[in-house]
């Protein structure tokens, strides 16, 4: 099957989707409309909405909000994954007597603390970063934590057998490999990133795509529900496409592609 | 030149040349005993002695699993021994011997350099700066027959392209002691004879104390010039030693021709069947 081909295949389905929205809530059948435009909306309305925002250049903000939580949750979780998985890594007893809460704020579902951030943090953006910043830290410290343990065996005996000290196994082996571990969860660290972005503004704020998305639901405007749904699908392929770019650089050693995705 | 009149060979069956002064690598009476969690301990190999002297190569031979590797991780210091001794040029071993260089059985490049960093590295930890070190790496890359293979990562090399990739990664450092692990294990026939010539190519310009370790005693017979064989495990042991009367310097796929080297297969083998069968009559009788 070529490339194109599937191409042409995919983007068959989106029109058919749209098409069958389309005609189910402008066309009534037997004088009935299937999907009332109120409650479903219609293609036609969704894309003017889109268009407006743009047009209007009010979107900007709300993305450029978004993005920038996303990223900071994805840096600071990202670091502090990084620096937390080494130390428990090297430190036997340190991950010994962490181990069980590590497991009980992992299992606890990270939407509750929301609130609590708002309460401590404010309405701003740092309530939605620390909210990402729960979500990504664990995914990369757990990556980092097992790339530093299961440093092949032979790998190091022959680092040792070289000549390397502590630190230069530090940065020429269990660096490397930890970071390949945290690299192989980049989708789904930056994914939860912007996951908790978004659903930091839903809960409360004052600006972001999940603020836009609430605000619609709370006047009942459906087109601009479905059109802030849209254009937070379209942000999010597009970071995932810089994510496959960075990746693929990043991981150039590496015989397949990442298969750790979430 | 390889054919050499020594149709009498001199086996010293268990004994070892006392050497103490000149010896590389000495192991005197070397037991390893792995103590596994919750179940008896496993002894894999029981009064050891062993000696290399400079500027020797010697084979050891044996079984799969009879312990040749870890033989080898206790003459690298990767290992202590549970019994017995080990000394590098008459110093007793503590910690990892600074004198030898190491071939791993396992793929032990790191898999996150490429093939030119592999072999560079060796030097750079060791201080050489960094242009340098990439220099001598693309000289020793050549050396081994992969020149223009340097910017290549190791899965993208064939396994006897990982194994020279190795083996000048270890060279490059100039050991005085080469510890090889079945360095031609996994390569087939023709790979290995070109890989044998090679390594006697490389040794023969400065003869390094070389231990290589394999299954196959042809190719024992044809690279060294001591071949020792070791039992079956557990509590494997040396059965008997032999030293190789071929010239130098030596065609792996020639010298297999050689009346002395038949001679000498025979002869190791008829040592090694009455072993084998010993071994039998006292376990499953
Ligand atoms: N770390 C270990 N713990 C327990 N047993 C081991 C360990 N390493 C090796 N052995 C055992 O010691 C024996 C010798 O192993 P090895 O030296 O790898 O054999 P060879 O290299 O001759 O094939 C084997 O029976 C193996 O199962
Ligand atoms: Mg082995």
């Amino acid at each position: 099957m070529t490339r194109s081909y599937l191409i042409a295949l995919q983007v068959l389905v989106a029109v058919a989707a749209i098409a069958a929205w389309h005609v189910l809530t402008t066309v009534p059948i037997f004088g009935v409309t299937v999907l009332p435009p109120f409650f479903f909306s219609t293609p036609h309305d969704v894309a003017a909405r889109i268009v407006k925002w743009f047009a209007e250049g009010s979107i900007w903000k709300h993305l450029w909000i978004t993005l920038l939580e996303a990223m900071l949750a994805f840096l600071i979780g990202s670091v502090a994954g990084v620096l937390v998985g080494f130390w428990f890594a090297r430190k036997p007893l340190v991950a010994a007597v962490f181990d069980p809460y590590v497991k009980i704020v992992n299992a606890l579902p990270r939407v509750v603390l929301a609130p609590i951030f708002v309460l401590w943090l404010g309405l701003g953006i740092w309530s939605k970063v620390a909210l990402g910043v729960t979500l990504v830290f664990f995914i990369v410290f757990f990556n980092v934590y097992q790339g530093v343990k299961e440093v092949s065996l032979t790998v190091l005996s022959n680092a040792r057998m070289l000549g390397m000290n502590e630190r230069q196994l530090m940065r020429h082996v269990y660096w490397p490999s930890a970071l390949s571990w945290m690299f192989s969860s980049l989708h789904t660290s930056v994914g939860f990133a912007v996951v908790g972005a978004v659903v930091g503004e839903y809960l409360g704020s004052a600006a972001g795509l999940g603020y836009l998305i609430q605000q619609a639901e709370g006047v009942f405007d459906v087109a601009g529900v479905f059109a802030g749904m849209v254009v937070l699908a379209a942000f999010v392929i597009v970071i995932d496409l810089v994510v496959t770019l960075i990746e693929n650089r990043l991981l150039i050693w590496r015989p397949v592609a990442a298969e750790t995705r979430g | 030149m390889s054919v050499m009149p020594h149709p009498t060979t001199t086996p010293s069956v268990g004994k070892t040349d006392v050497e103490p002064q000149a010896a590389a690598v000495t192991l005197k009476g070397v037991g390893i005993t792995f103590q596994l969690k919750g179940r008896a301990a496993f002894e894999a190999v029981r009064d050891v002695s062993l000696s290399v002297t400079d500027g020797e190569f010697v084979a050891i031979v044996g079984p799969t699993g009879c312990g040749k590797s870890t033989l080898l991780n206790v003459a690298a210091g990767l290992l202590t021994p549970s019994a017995g001794s080990v000394a590098v040029f008459g110093a007793p071993l503590a910690g990892l011997n600074r004198f030898a260089g190491y071939l791993f059985q396992a793929d032990a490049l790191f898999p996150w350099k490429t093939a030119r960093d592999n072999v560079a590295i060796a030097l750079e930890i060791a201080g050489t700066p960094t242009a340098e070190a990439h220099a001598r790496a693309d000289e020793w890359l050549a050396r081994v027959g992969l020149a223009g293979f340097g910017p290549r990562y190791p899965h993208m090399l064939s396994g006897g392209q990982r194994k020279r990739v190795g083996l000048a990664q270890v060279l490059i450092r100039d050991p005085k002691i080469l510890l090889m692990d079945e360095p031609f294990g996994p390569l087939d026939a023709q790979t290995r004879q070109i890989m044998g010539n090679l390594l006697l190519d490389l040794w023969s310009t400065d003869r390094k104390a070389v231990m290589f370790v394999t299954h196959d005693l042809e190719e024992a017979i044809a690279l060294s010039d001591r071949v020792v064989i070791m039992s079956a495990g557990p509590a494997a042991h040396i059965i008997g030693e032999w030293r190789v009367p071929l010239a130098r310097p030596r065609d792996i796929s020639e010298v297999r021709l050689d009346r002395a080297f038949h001679d000498l297969h025979r002869e190791i083998w008829e040592a090694l069947k009455g072993e084998v069968l010993k071994g039998y009559a006292q376990t499953g009788g």
